[in-house]
């Protein structure tokens, strides 16, 4: 059967498998649709956390990014594992405790302020529609790429399919449903992974085959090999990369943090009976995260040697079929300068001949290594797994930010269940269709903007939250100073920095050396800073809070999420 | 449950977050970022061990710190009688 084919029967019978999900896990109330009845067990939380966690990028670019990165692709491989240690220690269990149903319900508590509530609401819903944008386009791609359709027409048909399932389901159906992408992705990873080790390295754990040696008989190290394979094409040897030590640290911490911070991953932790449970199933869903992040750079490793080694200074004429199957798809670019029939891969500019997507190392790598037809099919599930789980996760943050943190809590506060869940909904599609739209008329700055939910993320809750269950005398004055401060500050920069606002400048200006990506992490100082000045100022908080903060401290007693 | 024993509890919780927060920050920042020069001169089967960390080594250490943080904190729950 062609590739085609094989693309039509597995997506169709992904798709079937999500939608049934759906209909047999419909939300029947508020508390359903907003923490799925807080009934979750803690592994199907984790697996549900992982593939909410996953998105196109980590799926589809991740490893071509590190390929192209060498050891400064690290940032991305700690920085979004690193999160979970914080968010397991520092969050999980006691906003568990905390029991309510979202983030700005914490903010706004805690912090004895509708103002907070505000800023909380109004920071979650440009973090999340930052993220969820880049996540219908990934739908888009690969619909494109893999099924031969128009890429608008791959986001309507994503959009139809998420709308399906979060409208009707809720954080329910979308648990549930995530349990399901989460098997798809990671299996869909993995088969191209062990085919591929053993080919380079003879080793089947594609982890164990990174520190193994390559199998054409010089037995040489595949990283050694690799290294020595850059330094002849004039590239930074690849075990020791470009960035600066200062740059490194502070993109890690960005991420690190802004992971711990993201709205549409806390909330997964209200959905499990125990504080005990948000404890494990943050164990759980580092340890499924990890299983791709461990194969991430065995894949980069693996994929660039073999890249190499079959394009540089080889004729063009020659190549395999993979090579101008993905030329068409403009992902492969060869510009004979030289005229002399052969492809020059270096790094100069001015010689170099060829140019390489990242993405490719991933949707083309069981091609390159010729495996069978239903492989290359399974990995356009699991691109398209791994974005409708992401995005379907995050417009319910956007549609309960505005159902419950703006109508219930703030407008009008006596709404019936049965209406305060009709806006949940309408919330979601409408959330849908704006998020579509931007998947199809993809504004300029998102690629730039997937950085700044990080860095936003740091900037604003994670100090907020941390804060707020460590420090019993931070107060309201405090937290909000320090949220609008950070987040402004951020944003700030990456205007500055990245869209070229307030004029510009290049990584020459850069404050301290650190990029716009690492700049999260100053303003996350910055905000932590001025949280406990402006705290110590000003009036304590009433001791009505101080007893909430002891109490979630305490990790009994967490039952149910505390419905109104 | 006294005040002197909620004293007690978030005392011990917070000294197992100090401790297992300074292995997180020595296998990812120390090893994989700040002293990853002076690591690169060990090996690790084919691989430089400061790279090593900074690709591998930190992400396994984190599931375990976690799974860590979760036996202690059952057990100090069970110390204290606040397991459920």
């Amino acid at each position: 059967m062609s590739v085609l084919t094989w693309t039509y029967i597995i997506v169709g019978l992904t798709f079937a498998l999500y939608i049934g999900i759906a209909i047999w896990s419909r939300a029947g109330s508020t508390k359903e649709f907003y923490v799925a009845g807080g009934g979750v067990s803690p592994l199907a939380n984790g697996m549900a956390t992982a593939a909410d966690w996953m998105s196109a990028a980590s799926f589809i670019s991740m490893a071509g990014l590190i390929s192209f990165m060498g050891y400064d692709g690290g940032v991305y491989l700690m920085g979004w594992t690193g999160g979970y240690v914080l968010l397991a220690l520092l969050l999980a269990p006691y906003l568990r405790k905390f029991g309510k149903f979202t983030v700005p319900d914490f903010i706004g508590d805690r912090y004895y302020s509708n103002v907070a509530r505000s800023v909380a609401v109004v920071c979650a819903i440009i973090v999340s529609f930052t993220y969820v944008a880049g996540q219908m386009r990934g739908v888009g791609v690969v619909f494109s790429r893999f099924l031969e359709v128009d890429i608008n027409t791959g986001v309507y048909i994503g959009m139809a399919i998420v709308l399906f399932y979060a409208v009707l389901g809720g954080m329910k159906g979308i648990t549930y449903t995530q349990v399901a992408q989460y098997c798809v992705l990671i299996f869909a990873y993995m088969v191209p992974a062990f085919f591929i080790s053993i080919a380079m390295t003879g080793n089947v754990i594609p982890q164990l085959g990174l520190l193994g040696t390559v199998t054409d008989g010089s037995e040489m190290a595949l990283l050694d090999k690799l290294d020595q394979l850059h330094q002849e094409l004039g590239f930074a040897a690849y075990t020791n990369g470009t960035k600066s030590m200062t740059d490194i640290f502070c993109i890690t911490m960005a991420l690190m943090a802004g992971t711990a911070g993201l709205p549409h991953v806390i909330v997964r932790f209200f959905t499990v009976p125990k504080v005990k449970d948000a404890r494990i199933s943050a164990g759980y869903a580092l340890l499924f995260i990890a299983i791709l992040y461990t194969t991430a750079p065995a894949i980069a490793a693996f994929a660039r040697t073999n890249l190499i080694h079959t394009v540089s200074n080889q004729e063009y004429a020659s190549m395999p079929e993979w090579f101008t199957k993905w030329e068409t798809t403009k992902l492969i670019s060869y510009d004979d300068k030289n005229g002399d029939g052969l492809i020059q891969y270096v790094a100069n500019p001015q010689i170099n001949e060829l140019t390489i997507d990242q993405d490719i190392m991933v949707l083309a790598n069981p091609e390159i290594a010729g495996l069978p037809n239903w492989v290359i099919a399974l990995v356009a599930a699991g691109g398209l797994a791994a974005a409708l789980s992401t995005a379907a996760g995050l417009l319910l943050v956007i549609s309960t930010a505005v159902s419950r943190d703006l109508i219930k809590m703030q407008i009008k506060p006596n709404i019936s269940e049965k209406n305060e869940l009709l806006s949940a909904r309408l919330g979601a599609a409408v959330a849908v269709v704006i998020a579509g739209y931007f998947g199809i008329h993809p504004p300029d700055f998102v690629a730039a903007t997937v950085a700044l939910a990080f860095g936003l993320a740091a900037a604003s809750f994670f100090p907020a939250i941390v804060l707020g269950i460590f420090d019993k005398r931070m107060n309201r004055e405090g937290a909000i100073t320090g949220m609008v401060v950070g987040i402004t500050l951020m944003l700030f920069y990456m205007l500055k920095f990245k869209l070229g606002k307030f004029g510009g400048g290049g990584p020459d200006d850069w404050w301290f050396g650190i990029s716009p990506e690492g700049f999260g992490t100053i303003a996350m100082i910055v905000n932590l800073v001025i949280s406990l000045t402006v705290s110590r100022f000003t009036a304590p908080p009433p001791a009505e809070v101080q007893a909430i903060v002891e109490d979630i401290r305490i990790p009994r007693g967490a039952g149910d999420a505390i419905a109104h | 449950m006294s005040d002197n024993q909620r004293k007690a509890y978030w005392k011990e919780n917070l000294r197992y977050l100090y401790i297992l927060l300074a292995i997180w920050f020595v296998v990812s920042y120390g090893f994989g970022i700040l002293l990853v020069d002076q690591l690169n001169e060990i090996r690790i089967g084919g691989a430089k061990l400061g790279f090593w960390f900074a690709q591998q080594g930190s992400i396994y250490v984190f599931v375990v710190l976690i799974f860590v943080y979760v036996y202690l904190m059952n057990k100090l729950d069970k110390k204290y009688g606040l397991e459920e």
